[in-house]
């Protein structure tokens, strides 16, 4: 198959996936009970006119799904889908203000601390996997396995509740949030400085919590490239090991771990859910916390496809840029 | 969560004949897996032994005093008393029972639904097996936690609501790994054999596929079981626990929100969290083990090697 053709149809099938998630939160939404505009016109204190007018404003006076009278399109799930399009996610009860603009501050301040956690995490994590991995069966190596396996174990928000006890006692960093409020700033620097202070624990929280998983698996990759017959070549042409290392293993070895950064996304989009809630940072995981106690429900279904859809997104990109890596894959 | 457990399709050899006794000693011989199982077991003691063994009943409401709220460790408390005066000793004890229900029932369910949809899609195979797959890469896809949230935000926070929430999102591993099993197995000579025979689809599943996917459909369920009680933790600790119910996550829930932290009582804070960490890591070092028992090729993890 043609390189194009795989492309071409990883992309169809995305567009696919977000059209399942598109209607799937649509569809909760509708169906699932707890929708104060859904309860509020049925609220036997208001006047029929008073439930009326609230039926027409949220668009529930329309049918469901298809309009068999009218136009077909003039239907609750083609207004959904429609004002989406227009990128317009409602107004949030709680602020007033539309959704979509109060999300995006969110997406960047995840994205920030995302990167910063993930990034470190892959880094650390891949060389204490190939340390370990070079030095399989010692102490070191058996100390990292129970560490992989410990930080498995430990829920996100436990660790965080953790960091945030010795980072606030022991070094009186910050207890949450993103800046100290009501501080004015000098100079951008200054900002920034104080953006790194509240965001030292909660990325720190991300490293650990990710770090395990990148550790195990570039070991159990470097391990099983290390016992591959090309690399008996590369010893026995009398290699230097950090030669067979750099150029044999590491190249090789490294493909399964880009997989698992896409199928981990799932689970950094968990963990940074936690981390949010537990150092209230203003994210989208914290909004979607607060909004679930604030009973906002446009919040609630905004943030929760936001997420979903950058999940979605973040996974072909992965699965494009591996088969950029890897020629083989043509499936 | 669960893509920590990378699977490779690799023909499964059968189950050792000599059965139950044989896989014991396997076992027993495996540090890591006994280390698993006594920890394991230990917690079940715990949570069935629960009204014997803890000293008071964290669900009798007791009149807090301001000395008896966060109260130390001391004689009439071992793990101090929490935001309302009560003994965390207790709630802790009790607080294992919301676990392992959790995480039975809702492994249960899933473990249910993903080997019924693995083994219905690979066993027709075709355009059926394809498009069933098909529907659980797109489940897959769907992070699962903010939806937990959502679906418990909407249905309400009571206890079967929460595993039903969790089941319906955790089948998807097991799914894809008795579709790519039953793959290999349906091509096997005693099923070829009992097909051309004209035995029906229905009892070649049952009598023939089943048993061979059996073993390590159980041998995943310990590690959907660790997934389930790490999900509901998180949930409660979020505030969407059953309020009904003393569960670990919701301990660290009110802890956390109670000022716990500023109060510096670390006795409210570090049992519960403790007791989520030993469940989780005995239920997955025992299903790791396991899997390795029922089938030593079928390389499940990077922690084995």
């Amino acid at each position: 198959m043609e390189r194009s053709d795989y492309v071409i149809r990883r992309l169809g099938w995305a567009i696919f996936t977000i059209f399942f998630v598109v209607t799937l939160n649509f569809f909760l939404f509708r169906v699932l009970p707890g929708d104060p505009a859904k309860s509020g016109a049925r609220d036997p204190r208001l006047t029929r006119e008073a439930q009326e007018a609230i039926r027409v404003r949220f668009g529930l006076d329309k049918p469901l799904l298809i309009n068999m009278t009218g136009d077909p399109f003039d239907s609750q799930f083609f207004r959904y889908f429609g004002n989406l399009v227009r990128g317009d996610l409602g107004i949030s009860y709680n602020f007033s203000r539309p959704v979509a603009d109060l999300l995006r501050e969110r997406l960047v301040n995840t994205v920030l601390l995302v990167m910063v956690g993930q990034t470190l995490a892959i880094l650390i994590g891949l060389a204490l996997g190939i340390v370990a991995a070079w030095r399989r069966g010692t102490a070191l190596d058996a100390a990292a396995l129970v560490f992989g396996l410990f930080t498995w174990a430990l829920p996100t928000f436990f660790l965080g509740i953790i960091l945030l006890i010795v980072g606030s006692t022991l070094f009186g960093l910050p207890v949450g949030g993103i800046r100290t409020p009501g501080a004015t700033y000098a100079s951008f620097w200054d900002e920034w400085f104080d953006i790194g202070r509240h965001m030292l624990l909660p990325s720190l929280t991300l490293t650990i919590i990710f770090l395990g998983e990148f550790l195990l698996i570039m070991r159990s990759s470097l391990l099983e490239t290390l016992g591959e017959d090309y690399i008996l070549t590369a010893r026995a042409k009398g290699l230097s090991d950090a030669r067979i290392l750099l150029d044999h293993a590491l190249k090789n070895a490294m493909l399964p771990v880009v997989t698992i950064i896409a199928l981990t996304l799932g689970f950094t989009v968990a963990g940074a859910l936690q981390t949010e809630a537990v150092f209230s940072w203003p994210g989208l995981g914290s909004a979607i916390v607060e909004a679930v106690s604030r009973r906002d429900y446009p919040m609630l279904q905004g943030a929760f496809l936001l997420i979903a859809v950058s999940v979605v997104l973040a996974n072909l990109a992965a699965d494009l840029v591996y088969s950029w890596l890897d020629p083989r894959v043509k499936h | 969560m669960a893509t920590i457990l990378t699977q490779q399709p690799v023909t499964p050899v059968p189950p050792p004949r000599s059965g139950l006794r044989d896989f014991w000693r396997q076992l027993r011989r495996n540090p890591m897996g006994m280390t698993g199982l006594i920890m394991l077991v230990t917690i079940v003691l715990i949570a069935l032994f629960a009204p014997w063994i803890a000293p008071y009943d964290p669900y009798r409401p007791v009149r807090a005093r301001i000395d008896t709220i966060y109260a130390p460790p001391g004689a009439g408390h071992l793990l101090g008393t929490d935001d309302a005066g009560k003994d965390v000793l207790s709630a802790f004890i009790y607080g294992a029972r919301v676990s392992l229900i959790v995480g039975f029932t809702a492994s249960f369910i899933a473990v249910a639904i993903g080997g019924m949809l693995g083994l219905v899609a690979g066993y027709y195979g075709g355009r059926i097996g394809g498009l069933l797959m098909r529907f659980t890469d797109i489940i897959l896809v769907i992070p699962d936690l903010p939806l937990y949230v959502v679906l418990i935000a909407l249905l309400g926070s009571n206890l079967w609501n929460i595993i039903l929430a969790i089941a319906l999102l955790s089948w998807t591993g097991t799914a894809r790994l008795v579709y790519s099993q039953v793959l290999s197995v349906k091509e096997r000579q005693f099923v070829l054999r009992a097909r051309a025979i004209g035995a029906p689809d229905l009892h070649i599943m049952r009598r023939h596929i089943l048993p061979m996917v059996l073993p390590l459909i159980l041998a995943q369920n310990a590690l959907v079981i660790a997934i389930a009680i790490l999900s509901e933790s998180t949930l409660a600790f979020l505030g969407l626990g059953d309020p009904s119910l003393i569960s670990w996550g919701t301990m660290l829930n009110l802890a956390f929100g109670r000022g716990a932290i500023s109060l510096g009582a670390w006795w409210a804070l570090l049992p519960p969290g403790l007791g989520i960490v030993w469940v989780v890591l005995g239920w997955t070092l025992l299903g790791h083990v396991v899997e390795q028992i029922v089938n030593p090729r079928l390389k499940t993890h990077h922690l084995m090697h």
